[in-house]
């Protein structure tokens, strides 16, 4: 049996490299029986790769990996499936939850190891076993329960009980509370304490600061693939994370004419979009403003665009320059509305069409006579716009696969350009672009809204949000956090509001609560 | 245009190889049934044409040629309409046809393949209980009504060869197609919707109105089509008019270049993809070989055609990549 302390788990000089690029490397870690350890980090710092390594779905590039065993030794591991983890002692609850819909509470627990008699299930082990674990997580569900029934509380407390089954000793949790409800979270991380209590090392990835400063023992932080710092618990606050989780230095914002006097020209009202989380939105963009939407992956950003495009349905009001926008997206985009999608391969390029082709699809709706293209015009204007977004190279007869993602990009962009959009919204503006492409793009925005465009863009990139953006709205689970202005955006402030922070002080009537990070939301 | 020609190098060795081989070929009588073939079924495959421009299929144009054919008569004779009548109605009933695939498909986003494949068996089954599968025909009458499809003009200088007046609907019907997919605003969106249809949504493109369009442009050109094999053949049996024609209508799209994933097209293609088809029929009968064989032959060609144009394909690929390497 596991001794209380005891250590079950560590990694030594751990990385990975995808195609060449490092997306972890130099991760020094070891768990103990009895412990809580947070990984936290930015999008992209190497928070899932760790994961994905420890539980066996991808191996390491370089670095070793030891288990302690039955008797407390530690020995070196070679993790090469899913199933050498979990025989290691390693369990893995995923953050899609992957249960079979259609088995029963008992049924998906066995999945794949059922007892068996003669050949046959022994339903009545089976059962008796289940009920057992249930009660670990303090389920008290009948096993039979199909979990197509279940709620997503339950689904992901079902999951944790499978992981104990395998008589797991290391349980790890990717973003566990994403998808609960605050209640059903307070929930999951009294159980999680419990397992520590039980002497199980539990290792979850968070994006929720308050949860990590309630529960975690111990809090790692990845940055860029590397570790910043581990930080033991009473030793560190949410200042010291976030800290830690940016810390680098960043290019400074260009100064742009303030925008306060300028008429609004889109007003959002009380939207609530298709996803299943129901917290209605509203802000408004002003003439010639940029308004970057930051956040974390899965906050809602991409929704909000995506709804006032009418690409999914939404209830609630938007309203461009005084009038409803309304109808489908071929109708919003007549009303001024242009969209450039986070998706570039699937929703922003026709791969295996001409540039040319790529750049006016949206320009000859307005400029044709009779519905016919003009196309002397037509290529007159392909010509303008790729020297106008710097396209290279700049042959209007090459087809779009055959460009680089910056130049791909450039042209879904510019077929943006050539309307002149009154509202231009951007999901991801220079995802996969290289930094002189995205510069060329960023001016060429910054040209849109100087010509007295709105524009709203979401960006993970908290660099280019603070290089592009004369506003921030941040937002938190589907709903906004707070607002910064130009100057006062951080990479510091803005991941204070992302994970889940009170806005400060100077934005907040609630001072008090505003300093007290322990509080949960 | 370079795309077809392909097609046109079929096209070319098998009406050699028919005229070598085949005595009696290259007679005007032969050659103007040919042109009047020609002529029907490049219309239903223009029809096809435009559905799989949109990635979709369309499997009951058959059926609704036999629907539309076979209610022409029945429309005339047995129940006395006016030509004036039944010529707008059966043209709107098999529009309404193409209404009832697209809107199935865009709102209900059900499966083309699916929905067409149901009204295969659907507009059969129809047209054979409404007229309790017994042979429809206009007996000896309406031949002015009949004469769109009858009408030869006498070509100065040729004796035997009169050019069936078939090919006026037919170049009227390539041309404004032609037109419309490379010049209009509409066709331009309906290759983009083709291409990549969420990529065109995200553009403002009508993709559902387009795509339903295109299944009211084909059912309604089987329609068109329906009525002129009907007015030429004089009578036909619900049972087994238009049997397939769904398939000619396909393989000549396919051969004049269309690609089953959407987003190409050329209507010079598609028409002499299906001359392709009926040179090869004619063929057979005329070298002798089986009738039985028609379908192994055309399949054989069909398949031979598609090969060899994906392996040019991909070897003027692998050569421009060079050049640019």
């Amino acid at each position: 049996m596991t001794h209380p302390h005891q250590e079950l788990l560590r990694c030594r000089n751990l990385g990975r490299r995808y195609a060449g690029v490092p997306a972890l490397a130099g991760i020094e870690l070891s768990v103990r029986a009895g412990e809580v350890l947070a990984i936290v980090g930015e999008n992209g710092a190497g928070k899932s790769t760790l994961l994905k390594i420890l539980s066996g779905v991808i191996p390491p590039s370089e670095g070793s990996i030891a288990i302690a065993d039955g008797d407390g030794v530690l020995r070196a591991v070679q993790l090469h499936s899913v199933r050498d983890a979990t025989r290691a002692g390693i369990a893995l609850v995923h953050q899609e939850l992957n249960l079979a819909e259609n088995l029963d509470i008992a049924g998906s627990i066995f999945l794949g190891r059922e007892p068996a008699r003669f050949g046959f299930l022994d339903l009545h082990t089976m059962r008796t076993n289940a009920s057992k674990w249930l009660a670990r997580v303090g389920l008290n569900l009948d096993p039979t329960t199909p979990c197509g029934t279940l709620a997503i509380a339950q689904r992901q407390l079902v999951e944790v009980a499978k992981a104990l089954s395998c008589e797991a000793r290391i349980l790890i949790l990717d973003e566990p509370t994403s998808s609960l409800s605050a209640r059903e979270a307070d929930r999951l991380l009294e159980i999680m304490g419990d397992l520590r209590s039980q002497g199980k090392a539990v290792i979850f990835v968070s994006h929720h600061l308050d949860e990590v400063l309630r529960i975690a023992d111990r809090v790692m932080v990845l940055r860029d693939g590397r570790c910043t710092g581990i930080l033991q618990r009473g030793t560190y606050d949410r200042d010291a994370i976030e800290r830690l989780m940016v810390g680098r230095s960043i290019e400074t914002n260009q100064p742009r004419p303030a925008r306060q006097d300028a008429a609004v020209r889109l007003r959002v009202t009380e939207l609530v979009g298709a996803h299943h989380r129901k917290q209605p939105i509203s802000f408004a963009v002003r003439a010639g403003e940029i308004v970057g939407l930051a956040g974390l992956v899965g906050a809602g950003r991409t929704e909000i665009l995506e709804a006032i495009a009418a690409i999914t349905p939404h209830q609630g009001r938007v309203e461009l320059d005084g009038a409803p926008l309304s109808g489908n997206t071929a109708a919003r985009v007549r009303q001024g509305v242009a969209i450039v999608p986070e998706d570039r391969a699937r929703n922003g390029i026709f791969a295996s069409s001409h540039v040319s082709m790529n750049m006016s699809l949206a320009w000859i709706d307005r400029n044709s006579r009779a519905r016919t293209v003009n196309t002397a015009a037509e290529r007159g204007i392909v010509a303008q716009m790729m020297d106008r977004m710097q396209l290279r190279p700049a042959e209007p007869s090459r087809l779009v696969h055959k460009l680089s993602g910056g130049n791909q990009q450039k042209s879904v962009i510019g077929r943006w350009m050539a309307v002149g959009p009154a509202l231009l919204l951007l999901d991801e503006p220079t995802r996969g672009v290289d930094v002189s492409a995205r510069a060329e793009i960023h001016a060429e925005i910054r040209r849109l809204a100087d010509s007295g465009s709105s524009v709203l863009f979401a960006s993970s990139e908290l660099e280019e949000v603070l290089m592009l953006a004369d506003r921030v709205i941040v937002m938190h689970d589907g709903s906004i956090a707070g607002e910064l202005a130009a100057h006062e955006a951080t990479e510091v402030a803005i991941m204070h509001l992302a994970t889940g922070g009170k806005p400060a002080a100077a934005h907040s009537t609630a001072h008090e609560h505003g300093t007290e990070h322990r509080t949960s939301s | 245009m370079k795309k077809s020609l392909g097609i046109l190098g079929i096209f070319l060795a098998v009406c050699i190889v028919a005229s070598v081989f085949g005595q009696n070929f290259l007679t005007g009588y032969n050659l103007m049934n040919l042109t009047q073939r020609t002529s029907l079924f490049a219309i239903i495959s223009l029809g096809a044409g435009l559905v799989i421009i949109t990635g979709g299929i369309d499997l009951s144009i058959g059926s609704v040629v036999c629907l539309a054919g076979i209610t022409t008569p029945w429309l005339l004779v047995e129940h006395g309409w006016s030509p004036w009548a039944v010529i707008p109605v059966v043209l709107v009933g098999s529009a309404l046809i193409g209404l009832f695939h697209g809107v199935l498909i865009t709102r209900l986003r059900l499966q083309p393949f699916l929905v067409t494949l149901c009204g295969l068996l659907l507009y059969r089954g129809v047209a054979r209980w409404m007229t309790s599968d017994q042979s429809q025909g206009f007996q000896g009458e309406f031949s002015g009504v009949r004469s769109i499809a009858l009408a030869k003009f006498p070509i100065p200088g040729l004796d035997t060869y009169q050019l069936p007046a078939t090919v006026i609907p037919l170049i009227v019907l390539s041309v404004a197609i032609a037109v419309f997919l490379h010049r209009t605003v509409w066709g331009r969106w309906l290759l983009a919707t083709g291409r990549n249809e969420s990529a065109a949504r995200y553009s403002g493109v009508p993709t559902a109105w387009l795509i339903t369009m295109a299944y009211v442009a084909c059912s309604l050109l089987a329609g068109v089509g329906g009525m002129l094999f009907i007015f030429d053949i004089g009578s036909a049996q619900p049972s087994d008019f238009g049997n397939f024609y769904e398939l000619y209508a396909i393989a000549a799209a396919v051969l004049g270049g269309c690609s089953l994933r959407g987003g190409e097209a050329s209507v010079f293609g598609i028409v002499v993809g299906a001359a392709t088809l009926q040179v090869l029929r004619t063929a057979i009968i005329l070298l002798g070989l089986s009738s039985q064989l028609e379908f192994a032959v055309i399949g054989a060609v069909l398949l031979i055609g598609v090969t060899t144009d994906e392996l040019i394909r991909r070897y003027s690929v692998r050569r421009s990549e060079r050049k640019i390497a």
